[in-house]
């Protein structure tokens, strides 16, 4: 038999489906290449067993000539930032290692529903906060790729949500849920060659994922094609009445009506991306990616975003605002870590059990949005911040009056090597300087691989819609990746 | 103005008072989430995955919260606000799981209405008073803490986690303890009303944080205020003032200053305290709640919310005494109270149809009756009465025999009487029983020709002029007939027959 | 706008944080970094603008008043809401000995 582990999330379910192969066979192999690749460090917790039970339920229906969901038979790697019953879920934080949820977060239901298996919890900045998953308490996660100056340098799988792209690129799952509050599904997946889309706001339910920053957060699907991403993001997506912010809208057969023909639509070029000491081959990829749409029929018009540089200062207000509260639940009380020093009181044990349960990078965000929100600070920072999102959100409705879909980089950069940012935040913070814009104004963005650079490592090119809109920006996706071509994979060196 | 003045040894001192009241919102679930607020014996028990602040929980509200919140909004004339939002209020606390409570401080649902608490002299307050509401905010309660289970450790219950709380917050209009204690009894009968909270203050269903500043008489600025949290009584709000006020005099008549502070009450002492778990400077971080979108009502719901309303205390006690004739003290009286007011037009509707009159016609002896004469049978009999065998068309059917004339008021009272004891019926009861009086002009007559012959003396004194008389042939003659004889007939006879 | 030791030092507090001095020898330094990053928002003119409320355009949906409608969201869980914890006694979670 071949290789089923280089199969992606449609050829898994087609071939399943078929009869070509067991859905315990394709579960047994990628179990397989998930045990060999701890190397990797892309999950922190595997669970082989909740594959093979899954992919034999698929069998046995299949079997019995039940209708299959549309994920059935695919086992997948689950972001560790989903809450899932009976299984540790950590946010790679150590203050919830441990925690075993008493529930599953609606989008995991959602696949389990549509027949998909989990492989096992990935590794992700903690509490989904980074860009290069070096904030994790379970460790570094390695990008798979390798740069061909002879380095041989670990390079960051990009962030947050790195053990997902690392564990795509590296075939130990066919696709893999990430989240995106500022970039977290793209730049991992721009850093490790693979596609990976963050729909429109409130498209996904956030109920059961552990919250990061409220009004950006989103769930999205990485896998290695668009349409694998198409089928899964169909699973992953619907109304949840639990999420007050979840969106009340049908969701559409993206995967059925994906389209590269291109032809009567128009893509916007924002002026403003094009910033001083952008890596000349981004810009290359950029004019590829250009050239690709307008192949694919598509004109090209300039568009301007003018408050692009303003994104970045007002994520950083914004983001970690909400995240000092969202994080003040962990406090040793009800679950997770306790630290209790001797004749500790209650507000002792807090700050003990916070100081020890957080790592430096969601401390330093937790204390920057304490001081962003309080007395004397507040409309200065958050007001101002919010008032500026209203203007990035009108920026891109302006746009859109003039294009259906927005091309841009994904990243300045391809993958750095780990450790290379880690005392300069704000260098770090730099990297999602392209992504942030689009989560700010909650609009669906995407992902796709465009070439290899002169090191031998991948580039990405993103595509921004309009809100709801994710089947224009899945389109404009498959018609760059079916001209790009871009079928390389990372050596296996792990 | 209210008359409340402190005489110091500086001078003379006045006070202002403000009260923030937390209402819990009658409802089946909590605010934002679907645990009952039903409070279960068993800690933690109503509690959801959402109250407990699990990762990844979000909230979603419960429209009976917001609703009950507006209608209590319209009944105290209030604008509404058909645009507000969610707040978080970030602290660090045992009782509060998520570390935050949602409230509303930027947009509340609520905005400025006002109250009158009626005047009483007896309290010192002269008249009519106007109660400025700033406004009503839709929040989460906190859980409860447990201190004296173990010698180490608080026990913590989240099962009041995240069950709705108004909080009605008044402006510093009220200027004695009288007046504090007119305005949360008057708040309270409004909410009991409008069933938005049940009232309850031993319960904690009403809880009050009073806001308490002096100044010497003549002086425009505010004194610094302090905040004594969670007062659950009537009474105990009108001491902490009490104890407030005099403290701070104290402080500042002894060259002190006031703090402004967050203090405790005890009920044991009647005193208050600073509170030492709130002592470090609260710095609350306020933000619209990102898990909320704002909240948008439609005049619909506004509209159901207005018409849901019932009769409110002002224009029920308006309406007894005006159309139906009742007295001042009567009305303020029945309207004290939902179960009052609620007793009472059962009944006068069950009369008034008994009877084929207009309630106008038949209010008042309702009224004394539902006021004085039940009541009192009632309380006499104690625990050999039967409430359940006092249903008002049985009321009804006494006070209709009383309208007669069929029984007198006595009689009434024994026919309650042993309708409370068995539950037979009053017409039955005053047949079998002997309970009724004659009006048998022939029996009558013949009782009166035998006390006029054996009183011949006092009949020549009355013909001559003495009138006081006829009061003791009425005595005689309701003697003779064991009390029985309707009085009417008894002193029309009486007067044809003395002439 | 910079911040000086003593108010990372109470930020850290307000958020119950225990930081020590080397933490804030490397705090400070970052914190202020970040700081002068997002000070460049306070030269866009919003004076016309109003703040974002929601990010995607709809309406706050309201629950109707049913106890446990949704078994995920309801009650009656002591032992789920229990489980994780790191002190639970007779149905209560504890916690070191509060003084009011
Ligand atoms: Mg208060
Ligand atoms: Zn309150």
């Amino acid at each position: 038999m071949s290789d089923l582990t280089l199969l992606g999330v449609k050829a898994i379910r087609d071939g399943v489906a078929a009869g070509d192969f067991t859905a315990r066979e394709v579960a047994e192999a990628f179990n397989a290449n998930v045990a060999a690749a701890s190397e990797l460090n892309a999950f922190i917790v595997t669970t082989p067993e909740h594959a093979l039970a899954a992919a034999d339920a698929v069998d046995a229906k299949r079997a019995a000539g039940e209708e299959l969901g549309v994920m059935a038979g695919v086992p997948i790697g689950m972001k560790d930032l989903f809450a899932t019953r009976g299984v540790q879920t950590t946010a790679a934080s150590a203050i919830l290692e441990g925690f075993k949820p008493e529930y599953e977060s609606t989008v995991s239901q959602k696949l389990w529903d549509a027949g998909a298996g989990m492989l096992g919890k990935l590794n992700l900045d903690q509490f989904a906060m980074g860009s290069s998953n070096e904030t994790s308490h379970f460790g570094n996660v390695a990008n798979p790729w390798k740069a061909n100056d002879g380095s041989n340098n670990v390079l960051a799988p990009g962030g947050s949500s790195g053990g997902s792209s690392a564990a795509v690129a590296a075939r130990l799952a066919p696709a893999a849920t990430g989240t995106d509050t500022g970039g977290s599904i793209r730049q991992p997946a721009a850093f490790t060659g693979i596609s990976g889309i963050k729909p429109t706001y409130g498209r996904c339910s956030r109920w059961g994922i552990v919250a990061f920053a409220s009004s950006l957060d989103q769930a999205g699907p990485m896998a290695r094609s668009v349409e694998d991403c198409a089928v899964m993001l169909g699973a992953m997506a619907g109304f949840d009445p639990k999420d007050s912010t979840s969106l009340d809208a049908p969701v559409p057969d993206w995967a059925g009506a994906l389209n590269a023909d291109l032809r009567g639509k128009k893509v916007g070029i924002p002026k403003e991306y094009r910033m001083d000491g952008t890596d000349a081959e981004i810009l290359a990829s950029w004019d590829d990616g250009i050239a690709w749409l307008k192949d694919a029929g598509a004109e090209v018009v300039d568009v301007s975003l003018p408050h692009t540089k303003y994104a970045l200062p007002a994520y950083y207000i914004v983001a970690p605002a909400e995240a000092s509260s969202n994080l003040a639940r962990y406090d040793g009380v009800r679950y997770g870590l306790r630290d209790l020093p001797e004749g500790a009181g209650l507000q002792d044990m807090y700050a003990a059990t916070r100081a020890a349960g957080f790592g430096p990078e969601v401390k330093r965000r937790i204390m920057l949005g304490t001081y962003v929100l309080s007395a004397g600070f507040y409309d200065a920072y958050y007001t101002q911040a919010m008032k500026v999102r209203t203007l990035i959100q009108r920026d891109f409705n302006d746009a859109f009056g003039e294009c259906d879909v927005i091309l841009a980089p994904t990243t300045p950069t391809a993958a750095f090597p780990l450790g290379d940012k880690l005392d300069d935040p704000l260098a770090m913070y730099l990297n999602d300087v392209f992504s942030v814009p689009a989560s700010l104004a909650g609009l669906p963005a995407m992902s796709v691989p465009s070439r290899l650079n002169a090191k031998g490592l991948p580039l990405g090119l993103q595509l921004v819609g309009k809100a709801m809109d994710e089947q224009m920006v899945l389109n404009a996706g498959l018609a760059i990746e079916q001209r790009a071509g871009f079928d390389a994979a990372p050596g296996k060196w792990w | 103005m209210s008359n409340y003045r402190i005489e110091g040894a500086t001078g003379t001192w006045e006070v202002v008072i403000g009260l923030e009241v937390h209402a819990q919102v009658t409802s089946n679930a909590k605010l934002f989430s679907g645990a009952s607020t039903q409070f279960g014996a068993e800690p933690n028990s109503q509690v959801s995955l959402v109250d407990a602040a699990m990762p990844g929980m979000l909230p979603v509200p419960n429209r009976e919260c917001i609703r009950q919140a507006v209608r209590t909004g319209m009944a105290i004339e209030a604008q509404i606000n058909a645009w507000s939002r969610f707040d978080r209020k970030n602290y660090f606390y045992a009782d509060l799981p998520q570390g935050y409570q949602i409230s509303q401080l930027y947009h509340p649902l609520v905005g400025e209405g006002q109250l009158t608490i009626e005047a009483d002299e007896k309290a010192g307050i002269p008249e009519d008073k106007v109660i400025r509401i700033e406004r009503i905010h839709v929040e989460q309660d906190a859980g409860k803490l447990m201190h004296d289970q173990h010698p180490t450790m608080s026990y913590v219950d989240l099962n009041r986690t995240g069950v709705a709380l108004m909080e009605i917050v008044s402006r510093p209009d009220m200027t004695s303890p009288a007046e504090a204690g007119a305005y949360i009894r008057k708040l309270r009968a409004i909410l009991r009303y409008v069933g938005s909270c049940d009232g309850n203050m031993e319960e904690g269903s009403m809880r009050a944080d009073v806001n308490v500043s002096v100044r010497k008489v003549g002086d425009t600025e505010l004194g610094t205020r302090t905040e004594t949290k969670n007062v659950n009584s009537v009474r105990f709000v009108m001491q902490a003032i009490e104890h407030e006020v005099r403290r701070q005099i104290d402080v500042l008549e002894d060259g002190g200053q006031i703090v402004q502070e967050t203090r405790l009450f005890d009920p044991n002492t009647g005193t208050t305290r600073s509170m030492r778990s709130k002592e470090d400077a609260h710095d609350y971080r306020y933000f619209p709640d990102p898990d909320l979108l704002p909240l948008e009502l439609d005049q619909d719901f506004l509209d159901e919310c207005r018409a849901s309303l019932p009769e409110l205390p002002d224009a029920k006690r308006a309406r007894y005494t005006g159309e139906l004739g009742l007295t001042d003290y009567n009305a303020r009286e029945l309207t004290a109270e939902v179960e009052t007011f609620a007793r009472f037009e059962t009944l006068l509707a069950e009369t008034a149809k008994a009877l084929g009159k207009p309630e106008a016609k038949v209010a008042t002896p309702v009224a004394n009756w539902s006021l004085s004469v039940a009541p009192g049978v009632i309380k006499a009999l104690g625990d050999e009465g039967d409430m359940a065998n006092a249903t008002p068309a049985r009321q009804a059917a006494i006070l209709k025999m009383q309208d007669a004339g069929e029984i007198s008021g006595g009689q009434a009272k024994e026919i309650f009487e042993i309708v409370l004891k068995t539950g037979r019926e009053p017409d039955e009861i005053a047949e079998t029983d002997g309970l009724k009086q004659v009006s048998d002009t022939g029996a009558i007559e013949e009782a009166i020709a035998a006390i006029m012959a054996a009183n011949e003396d006092k009949v020549a004194d009355y013909r001559g002029g003495k009138d006081k008389l006829f009061g003791f042939f009425v005595g005689q003659t309701m003697k003779a007939m064991q009390g029985k004889a309707n009085p009417a007939v008894v002193n029309q006879l009486l007067k044809d027959k003395l002439g | 706008m910079s911040v000086t030791r003593e108010q990372v030092a109470k930020i850290a507090s307000l958020a119950r944080i225990k930081v020590d001095e080397g933490d804030l020898d490397h705090f400070v330094p970052e914190f202020n970094a970040i700081l002068g990053f997002v000070e460049q928002l306070s030269e866009v003119d919003t004076s016309s603008v109003e703040p974002m409320t929601a990010v995607i355009e709809q309406k706050l949906r309201l629950r109707d008043d049913v106890i446990d409608a949704d078994p995920l969201t309801g009650g009656g869980k002591q032992a789920e809401v229990l489980a994780n914890a790191p002190v639970a006694e007779h149905g209560f979670f504890g916690v070191p000995k509060v003084i009011e």
